[in-house]
């Protein structure tokens, strides 16, 4: 698309955020603060064993209680007892089999929240336990007094990438390092939980009003329970409080059990769920466990590497296929390698179904992966900076997935600018000769390096499309409308960004209309970084008629060629020429007057825009093809403190490099790096489900540890723009990727300080200690 | 003969006298409905948010006679009497925005917005109490607040920026 001038006036500054008033105020809407007249509450019934057959579900008591409306089970669902994501193997409500503890088996309607709560707890679930999986490898070891749970393996999905001579390659490497890996379950905490409201409408139209990232997925869960036409359920999102990837998929169990009641009921049902049952039940980070061998040659090259990796993927499919597939992809990280084989697989567990959590499977597999090449380092003496200098993928090179990386690609200048600004040499020298009185307190410094795929890549090319509108008023404001969400990131600002640049509009006149999915055809999820980039090219295309219109009358107004108009701030301007009225030859006049001609004309001036990925040539034999459209790199260096004497681990400071081709809104993308690194901090630190004989023991913020502000390290965020010719103004979605590599920059900065080198995170105090204590003499 | 007065049942009501953001207001509640649900649903006053129910998060963080509390961990007859203040009561009646909301929109403070209401009036009782609060004292007064969205460093520099502007007006 041509730009008719030199600079953006929008694209590039960072205007407050469009949402920011209202959130300020208290004015923001969210689902819990809509009160719909007659409206009922809902609550759920669950089931506590992790697996067990079904017997009964005895409502007496149940819908005896005060206020209580009515309760249902599977057998009052009208549609399909389905709740589909990609297999269609979860059911909305489990009958026969549970297989997982906090499974819902019913739901109750009544007067009030309390009352619907009260109640549920009333539900008498008869179960016989069935012999329960609760561990991954178990799960996929082949054993005959193994359960069987999913298909005739216990495995989900299972993905291979092959490429090169490996076991030629590691025969002749001059060093090999090998380990294996662990990472935990992650819980999303989004401060609000989970809620939606359900409500028939006249026309026979089911409106779900909701805390969600994937209208598209609740419409197309709750019309296949209620047995609708999709044209006949209506889903709007409310102010949404966090989501991280947990408002992907579980917002259609959530919206299906509000909707069933109020198709029941015939009046409105509001469900909020508690801080317990969401973590209890709603998706989380799948745990890894990983194998890696890397082959290296003395001089420091990276020359191949061998991985298993294992997803716990819980009791259903959901998302697994598709975080364990970006996991698979991004399994070698941002290296340059000859060789590659990887095998990857999602084991079904009888444990709490996992999904998407900002990362999508490669935060479990880059852990792994920069520790092994911190390891290789440390083992060959090299500065972990220097070797991946020496070893990251540069324009013109091949992924290991066999992709030629033609443009974009800003991670050299990621790494260099960030060891620059952290002082990375002189710290990792002045740290090492800390003086002896702070034998107790020993400092550390370590780095990351991190790719990430940008969009759903060619394992979600089906649904890399996405819809917009726009419409242009008489007096120069506009609205606009995507398919994708507002979760907190701050898309409603950027995308206005867009608009206003496109259009030549001051920021504060335009405004973006709650997503709705009757505005805009199906836009796919609002997940992997994508809705910059996505909504952002397809509100370009909806400007495009527009833009051109305004041109027109512009340039009839100046006396000038449309080619020679220029729009910014609410004014249209011709270039320099001859006898213009203003000193150098230009000329200025507002919008509203080229609008008013453009209106008494009876011109159109709004527009529908469409974006679809092109494809993407991808061969899922070998794992090898363009896997995503371009990538996005980072680079973190973590600077921590270590109490040796207790193991407790302080971060002291991260910076954090990141390469997002063009910051739309520089103060937001450094927001997005502080807030996601804060919670890779707390995944490589903190943050832990413990579970007992798979039922989650730690359900609430007590016991389930996120970090405070005074955890928080002091953040160093770096804006690298690598322009992207295929994104919006050079933009390409990053979102996810400051959580990404923070884990093992943490680890790395442990090991710097204390010889300790974590293979399970978080790296607690118990877990740091037993490894200083392993290595008594060296420390 | 037992003189203990009987606990009270969630069915006993209770007449409660209480100054909300600067007006006086009397209800009758159930004696152990909680103070985030008189306010919200009693009151309309929706602004304040809840997130956990266990005093555990601060998204539901009101001031109680100028202290921050947990709302939702206090049963309303508690609160008879008391001062209580919102967020709906930051901004003056003209419209404008306390230098605490001001801060927090221009130093992007503010991403989903939840925890946004509790963690301004955490700052708002901060620098009540300690106008030019250091960036520890800072990071203690909005510790109890959880925000997963910001990293919570444009939040302290929110808050310091608003520490000039308070009282000066």
């Amino acid at each position: 698309m041509p730009d008719n001038k030199l600079e953006n006036s929008v694209v590039g500054t960072s205007p407050a955020r469009l949402d920011a008033p209202d959130k300020a105020t208290g004015r923001a809407m969210f689902v819990d603060d809509y009160d719909l007249p007659g409206m009922l509450h809902g609550a759920v019934i669950r089931c506590p064993s992790p697996r067990a057959l079904l017997t009964g579900i005895d409502f007496t008591d149940c819908a005896a209680a005060p206020g209580v409306v009515t309760c249902l089970d599977a057998s009052g669902i009208p549609g399909e007892n389905v709740i589909p994501v990609i297999f269609r193997d979860m059911p909305c409500l489990a009958k026969d089999e549970v297989r997982f503890s906090g499974e819902p088996v019913a739901v109750v309607a009544a007067d009030t929240r309390d009352r619907a709560r009260k109640a549920a707890a009333l539900a008498e679930v008869s179960f016989e336990e069935l012999p329960a999986v609760l561990d991954p490898e178990v799960a996929l070891n082949g054993e005959p007094d193994t359960p069987l749970i999913y298909g005739d393996n216990n495995c989900f999905t299972e993905y291979l990438v092959d490429r090169g001579d490996v076991d030629a390659l590691f025969s002749t490497a001059d060093l090999v390092v090998e380990n294996s890996y662990r990472t935990p379950y992650q819980e999303h905490a989004y401060l609000e939980t989970q809620g939606m409201i359900a409500a028939m409408q006249p026309g026979g139209v089911m409106r779900i009003l909701g805390s969600m990232q994937c209208p598209f997925y609740v419409r197309e869960a709750v019309a296949a329970v209620l047995g609708f036409p999709l044209a006949k359920v209506q889903v709007v999102q409310a102010a949404t409080g966090g989501a991280f990837g947990g408002k992907e998929d579980v917002p259609s169990i959530v919206a299906s059990q509000a909707a069933l009641l109020a198709w029941k009921t015939g009046r409105p049902v509001k469900l909020i769920y508690t801080r317990e049952e969401d973590i209890i039940s709603m998706s989380k980070r799948h745990p890894g466990r990983i194998r890696y061998k890397t082959a290296v040659s003395g001089d420091g090259k990276l020359l191949a590497m061998d991985v298993d990796y294992i997803l716990d993927a819980g009791a259903y499919s959901t998302l697994s296929p598709v975080v364990l597939w970006r996991g698979a992809v991004h399994a070698c990280g941002p290296y340059k390698l000859e060789g590659v084989r990887v095998r990857a697989r999602a084991a079904a567990t009888n444990r709490v179904p996992c999904g998407a959590f900002r990362g999508f499977g490669s935060p479990q597999i880059l852990f792994a992966v920069e520790s092994q090449v911190d390891e290789a380092a440390a083992k060959l003496g090299l500065d972990p900076v220097e070797f991946r200098l020496n070893n990251i993928l540069e324009q013109g090179d091949e992924t290991a997935g066999g992709q030629l990386l033609r443009d974009s690609v800003g991670l050299r200048e990621t790494l260099e600018t960030a060891a620059e600004k952290s002082a990375w040499g002189e710290k990792r020298v002045s740290f090492s000769s800390d003086p002896p009185e702070n034998e107790r307190f020993r400092r550390g410094i370590g780095c990351s390096t991190v790719l990430y795929g940008v969009g759903l890549g060619a394992g979600g090319e089906h649904l890399a499309r996405t819809g917009a509108y726009v419409q242009l008023e008489p007096d120069g404001s506009a609205v606009f409308a995507v398919g994708t969400t507002e979760m907190g990131q701050g898309m409603t600002t950027v995308l206005g960004q867009i608009v206003a640049e496109e259009l030549g509009l001051d920021i504060s006149r335009v405004r973006m209309m709650p997503t709705d999915t009757s505005r805009v055809p199906d836009s796919g999820p609002t997940v992997a970084s994508r809705s910059t980039t996505m909504s952002g090219n397809a509100l370009r295309d909806a400007c495009s008629p527009v833009r051109r219109t305004l041109l027109e009358y512009a340039a009839k107004k100046l006396g000038v060629r449309p080619g020679s108009v220029s729009l910014a701030n609410g004014r249209a301007e011709s270039a320099k020429k001859s006898g213009g009225k203003r000193g150098d030859g230009s000329e200025s006049i507002p919008l509203s007057e080229v609008l008013a001609d453009a209106f008494a004309d009876r011109a159109q001036l709004s527009g529908h825009g469409w974006y679809r990925v092109p494809h993407l040539e991808w061969r899922n034999r070998d794992g090898q093809g363009d896997a995503y459209i371009t990538y996005a790199f980072a680079a973190n260096i973590a600077e921590v403190e270590v109490d040796t004497f207790t193991g407790e681990v302080r971060l002291l400071r991260l910076t954090a490099a990141h390469d997002v081709g063009k910051a739309v809104n520089p103060r937001e993308v450094r927001g997005q790096i502080e807030g996601g690194s804060l919670q890779g901090a707390g995944y490589a630190l903190w943050e832990r489900i413990v579970s007992e004989n798979g039922i989650i023991t730690n359900p609430d913020f007590s016991t389930y540890i996120i970090p405070t502000a005074v955890d928080a390290p002091a953040f160093e965020p770096l804006i690298v723009e690598a322009p992207f010719p295929g994104g919006p103004f050079g933009a390409k979605g990053f979102g996810e990727q400051p959580l990404m590599g923070v884990a093992p920059a943490v680890t790395s900065a442990i090991f710097n300080a204390t010889g300790a080198r974590i293979t399970e995170i978080p790296a607690t105090p118990e877990r740091v200690l037993g490894l200083i204590k392993e290595k008594p003499d060296e420390y | 003969m037992n003189t203990d007065p009987k606990p009270l049942q969630d069915r006993d009501t209770v007449l409660v006298n209480l100054t909300v953001n600067g007006e006086t207001r009397t209800l009758r509640v159930p004696a152990m409905k909680r103070l985030v649900d008189l306010l919200r649903s009693d009151l309309g006053l929706t602004g304040t948010k809840e997130g956990c129910g266990k005093g555990e998060c601060g998204a539901c963080s009101i001031l109680l006679n100028g202290k921050p509390v947990n709302s939702c961990l206090v049963p309303a007859f508690q609160a008879d009497g008391a001062e209580i203040g919102t967020v709906e009561g930051l901004e003056s009646p003209d419209g404008t925005l306390h230098p605490v909301q001001k801060a927090f929109i221009e130093e992007g403070a503010i991403q989903c917005g939840f925890c946004t209401p509790g963690a301004e009036l955490a700052a708002v009782a901060l620098l009540e109490q300690d106008p030019d609060p250091d960036e520890e004292t800072i990071r203690d007064a909005l510790s109890g607040n959880l925000c997963r969205c910001t990293g919570y460093a444009a939040m302290v520099k929110a808050v310091a920026a608003a520490a000039g502007k308070v009282g000066s007006g």
